[in-house]
């Protein structure tokens, strides 16, 4: 059984690695403030959405479609999303209360706690098969009319029966019995409970027919006419422990426990399957939860989110509306300036114009549509389109440390050669300001050398640069592939913070900044 | 001819009852031999094969006769043999362990154990022996006398008996049923396996891999009284297959052959050399079985090496330096001159190994080689240690030598490495001229390594070998020994160089 909420045919595996370039993800395109909006302070969501979103990069169209639906039913009918999330931690949580401790090594122990907690997943998936008789009309998804359909047919009230039958008759009161055979040594092997078919005695028969077999071993008496008055077998052969001797009883109770080391495997396996089941349905589920957190904080500021059209891997493709820096709105709580563009069979976009013009935050606003477009979830635009991609590298200018020029163009080289050691074709690569830790004619070469390359691979290359040299070295050559943007200035110096169209122009408005920032000096 | 073990031969040229050496021979810390025989034996201790490797062969018989079993083995024997010492040291255990046990019918399930396992190996060795198609007359004989011993009476039926009770007891089935404190051993019932049944109820849940809670038992081999009292209860169950168990033990307390117990240790020293000189044959450096003569003298070596070195330098991924010599016509020894650390003593005691170990019988270091059978191996390498006087040193040195040529033969083998260093060195070429004389007159072979070059042309009985430089840069040692007139300048130059006492260095390292 498996709830299959994020995935058509699988499990989410909580435990996969992450992009191996999940931390530069995190800093550059400042997933944390997403993350923290989403999770709302619980560590669980926190893990999951990062693991959801960093992962949807290997998403196909399938799943991201799949998924979308899903999200929508969870918009449409939240009080019954969240209920099945509480009750799936309510039974992940009681089975840790049951937790056996340092004593519970052994079989009896084992299947004893077993037996506990599989009674009690019993009861929870029994509440759980009753949300889907209840409310299953009310959903539309794919994904939820398979789960609730196979919660209906999988746990009828008939397997529940069984399931709670055999747990009682593993209690073993009435004894055990087990078959075995000569091994190494003439030791005991292969040692395989029986089902006892022995009806329950009263104890009293018990008591005189071992006193009985007791009688007749001491005499060797076989033929005691007590035993055949009440019919006991005497043709097998057997021998009691003294109730005073320590070590027998030893030694006879680890037989027995050796005996039931094979069903109280089976009992805490199979626990364990079901809590794996139910860990699935609390992590799957996560996801929604947090998306729905989210959802509410942008309704809350009035930012639009919609859900993307993700086109083929093989298209290059890009056309968006209003399209705003997420992480941005969240940090502000306020609207932010959203952008637009056309973009058919591009692959190539250089980002030239004004400091503190948006174009970072442009470029961010790229990278965390993509990622969330893949992960299924609704994007921060009013319109988005793109075709999906197989991996999301960020190569920004780090500021820290690196006194040393050399030093700081080796450490970006560096991080360039781990990138194409991971390289795909249907990548996609955000570049901002790379390549400028060194004099403009070495940078601008550089950089050339490797976008040539890269774009020549049809890889999608978003590349903000203030270096004029490498941008109109582009430029000049009219491809077809390339797209021009700029940080929009209007002639009264001031910012929109909106990028539009444009051809790379000498001067980065460097100066500007700088009479802004000492004013002083135009006065003089 | 019969088989009369696998270290020495038969027929008549053979040494007959060699005595075996307990004690080390004295030119083994010279040459390192100590070190090599150590480590070659180490590994198989329980075999104590030591001694075999102290007694060197004196006829070419024996040589020949361990060469031929050596290729045998290494050629197609090296894997059953190896699997068959394997086998005998299982049994082995498996005897020492069955009476260790407490109870009668564990003692005698691991005696029929060792029993079988004995049976078994004796058929696997006598087919590996058979479809390995052995050439050498050792193992011709040993196969011969294995293919008796198969078809004897007493072996089949020990094999009979093994196997018939061996099956018997391993389809023993029977159930045990416990209640409270009372426990009964019964009959076997066709019963189902309720920890199937549960998993069957709850495998719709099952995915993937989750944690294993059988418990581990440490499943000792002996058995505890319950155990033992189910033990009696199985025996109460099936009465004949358990009293047939007691009668084989009464009746086979020895069970196995003697010569074949021999052969297991004796064929060890074969095995522990192949083992020791594997990964140096793997780095490509050459064996080879040396042709010997006993009155010949005229011997060569091409690509050798010394093997203690050898096995350092490999170990350590070195590129190892072989050597070639040989001796002509009248050439008895070969003076060693040149530079210091130029590898003059690894290739003194190179000869004296090459010869020992072809004196047992063994392949040797090298890509061919021809060697000459000693009757002994003097050696005198010089000792730092237990310098009393200057004086004293000489004198012991003197009495040392003495006493190697009052017992050298002329079909002896000498090493002297830098002797008589401690006196001055017009003292120096005199004695050394002397000893040269006598050792010259008494036809024996040798290796001198000196830095006198007046002995190196001394006569036509020496040959001069120096240690090579290279020619680009002569403080470049190549460790390679040449044959060649003995020159000493230049290499004193070179040396100089490397430490860097030449003017020109001295001049830059004091201007600072």
């Amino acid at each position: 059984m498996k709830p299959q909420l994020l995935y058509k045919d699988t499990d989410y595996n909580l435990q996969q690695e992450l992009p191996w370039n999940e931390q530069s993800l995190i800093q550059d395109l400042e997933l944390e403030a997403l993350f923290n909006a989403m999770a709302l302070g619980d560590d669980f969501l926190f893990k999951v959405v990062k693991s959801v979103i960093l992962n949807g990069i290997s998403n196909d169209v399938t799943t991201i479609l799949y998924r979308r639906e899903i999200l929508k039913d969870c918009i449409k009918n939240p009080a019954e999303i969240k209920e099945m999330y509480k009750l799936a931690i309510s039974a992940i949580e009681k089975e840790k209360e049951n937790f056996w401790g340092i004593f519970g090594n052994y079989p009896r122990s084992i299947l004893s706690h077993s037996r506990h907690t599989l009674f009690m997943f019993a009861d929870r998936l029994q509440e759980l098969r009753t949300i889907a008789d209840k409310h299953s009309g009310q959903f539309n998804s794919e994904g939820f009319k398979k789960f609730f359909y196979m919660l209906q047919t999988e746990l009828t009230d008939e397997y529940l029966f069984t399931i709670r039958k055999y747990l009682k008759d593993s209690d073993f009161d009435k004894g055990i019995l087990m078959t075995s055979e000569l091994g190494k040594r003439n030791k005991g092997v292969r040692l395989v409970l029986n089902k006892f078919q022995e009806k329950k005695q009263s104890w009293w028969k018990q008591k005189i027919e071992d006193y009985l077999l007791y009688k007749a071993i001491k005499q060797k008496n076989k033929q005691s006419w007590l035993a055949k008055l009440f019919n006991v077998e005497l043709t097998d052969f057997t021998f009691f422990i003294s109730s005073y001797d320590e070590g027998g009883i030893r030694a006879l109770s680890e037989l027995e426990d050796q005996g039931l080391n094979l069903v109280a495997n089976a009992l805490a396996q199979s626990s364990d399957h079901i809590l794996g089941f139910f860990k699935t349905l609390q992590t799957e589920l996560a996801f929604y939860i947090a998306c729905l957190n989210l959802y509410e904080q942008l309704l809350e500021i009035n930012e639009p989110v919609s859900f993307a059209t993700p086109l083929d891997i093989n298209e290059r493709r890009l056309k968006f509306k209003g399209l705003y820096d997420i992480c941005l709105a969240l940090t502000t709580k306020q609207k932010v300036v959203g952008n637009d563009l056309i973009a058919p069979k591009k692959n190539l976009f250089i980002i030239t114009g004004a400091n503190q013009g948006g174009k970072s935050t442009f470029l961010r606003s790229i990278g965390l549509a993509q990622l969330l477009m893949q992960s299924g979830m609704f994007v921060p635009a009013e319109e988005f389109e793109a075709n999906i991609c197989d991996a999301v590298f960020t190569h920004f200018k780090r500021e820290e440390d690196c006194g040393l020029k050399s030093g700081k163009f080796d450490e970006e080289l560096g991080r360039m050669n781990d990138i194409i050691n991971h390289i795909s074709f249907n990548a996609l690569i955000l570049f901002n300001e790379s390549f400028a830790a060194t004099n403009e004619r070495d940078g601008s070469e550089i950089a050339g050398q490797i976008v040539k390359a890269l774009i020549e691979k049809h890889i999608k290359v978003f590349f903000v640069s203030h270096i004029y040299q490498f941008a109109n070295h582009f430029y000049i050559q009219h491809l077809n592939c390339a797209l021009f943007l700029r940080a929009e200035r209007r002639s009264d110096t001031t910012r929109t913070f909106k990028i539009v169209e444009g051809e790379p122009l000498q001067t980065s408005y460097g100066e500007d900044l700088y009479n802004k920032i000492f004013p002083e000096d135009i006065q003089v | 001819m019969i088989f009369t073990g696998i270290l020495f031969g038969n027929n008549e040229r053979c040494t007959k009852n060699k005595t075996i050496e307990t004690e080390m021979p004295p030119c083994f810390v010279d040459l390192n031999l100590d070190q090599i025989i150590h480590a070659i034996t180490a590994p198989k201790e329980e075999y104590n094969l030591t001694p075999f490797y102290y007694t060197i062969l004196n006829s070419i018989d024996d040589i020949v006769y361990r060469q031929k079993i050596m290729q045998d083995i290494e050629n197609t024997l090296y894997h059953p043999i190896g699997r068959f010492a394997e086998n005998m040291c299982e049994m082995r255990k498996y005897l020492v362990k069955s009476e260790k046990f407490y109870y009668k019918y564990q003692q005698e399930s691991c005696f029929l154990d060792a029993a079988d396992i004995y049976c078994d190996l004796i058929e696997t060795l006598y087919s590996d022996l058979t479809n390995a198609k052995v050439k050498s007359q050792g193992f011709l004989l040993f196969t011969k006398y294995l293919a008796n011993y198969l078809q004897s009476e007493s072996f089949i039926s020990l094999r009979e008996e093994v196997k018939t009770l061996k099956t018997a007891l391993s389809s023993i089935q029977y159930r045990i049923r416990i209640n409270g404190l009372r426990v009964q051993v019964v009959y076997p019932n066709a019963e189902t396996n309720y920890g199937n049944e549960i998993e069957t109820v709850f495998a719709k849940f099952r995915e993937g891999a989750v944690k294993d809670y059988l418990l581990k038992y440490s499943d000792p081999e002996d058995m505890n009284a319950v155990e033992a009292q189910i033990l009696d209860g199985v025996a109460y169950l099936y009465p004949d297959i358990f009293s047939r168990l007691d009668i084989f033990c009464e009746k086979h307390p020895r069970y196995w052959d003697d010569t074949i117990v021999i052969f297991d240790r004796e064929v060890q020293f074969y095995m522990a050399y192949i083992d020791y000189i594997e990964n140096i044959r793997q780095s490509g450096l050459k064996f080879c079985y040396p042709e010997i003569s006993d009155s010949d003298k005229k011997i060569h070596a091409f690509e050798t090496f010394d093997l203690a070195l050898a096995k350092k330098l490999v170990e350590e991924n070195t590129t190892v330096v072989v050597n070639d010599f040989s001796l002509r016509d009248k050439e008895r020894i070969m003076v060693v001159s040149g530079p210091n650390q130029g590898g003059k003593t690894t290739f003194a005691r190179t000869f004296g190994q090459l010869h020992f170990l072809a004196c047992l019988g063994l392949p040797v270091p090298g890509k061919e080689a021809r060697l000459f059978l000693p009757d002994k191996i003097f050696t005198h390498f010089e000792k730092e240690e237990n310098i009393k006087s200057l004086n004293g040193k000489l004198q012991e040195e003197l009495i040392r030598i003495y006493t190697v040529l009052q017992q050298a033969t002329p079909n002896s083998i000498v090493i002297l490495n830098e002797i008589f260093n401690s006196t001055t060195l017009t003292d120096q070429i005199f004695l050394s001229k002397k000893i040269m004389e006598k050792l010259i007159h008494s036809d024996l072979l040798g290796v001198w390594v000196t830095f006198i070059d007046e002995i190196a042309s001394f006569a036509e009985q020496t040959v001069s070998m120096v240690s090579a430089v290279d020619r680009e840069n002569q403080s470049l040692r190549t460790y390679k020994i040449e044959r060649k007139p003995a020159n000493g300048l230049v290499y004193a130059l070179s040396i100089a160089r490397k430490y860097r006492l030449t003017y020109r260095f001295l001049k830059e390292r004091l201007n600072k």
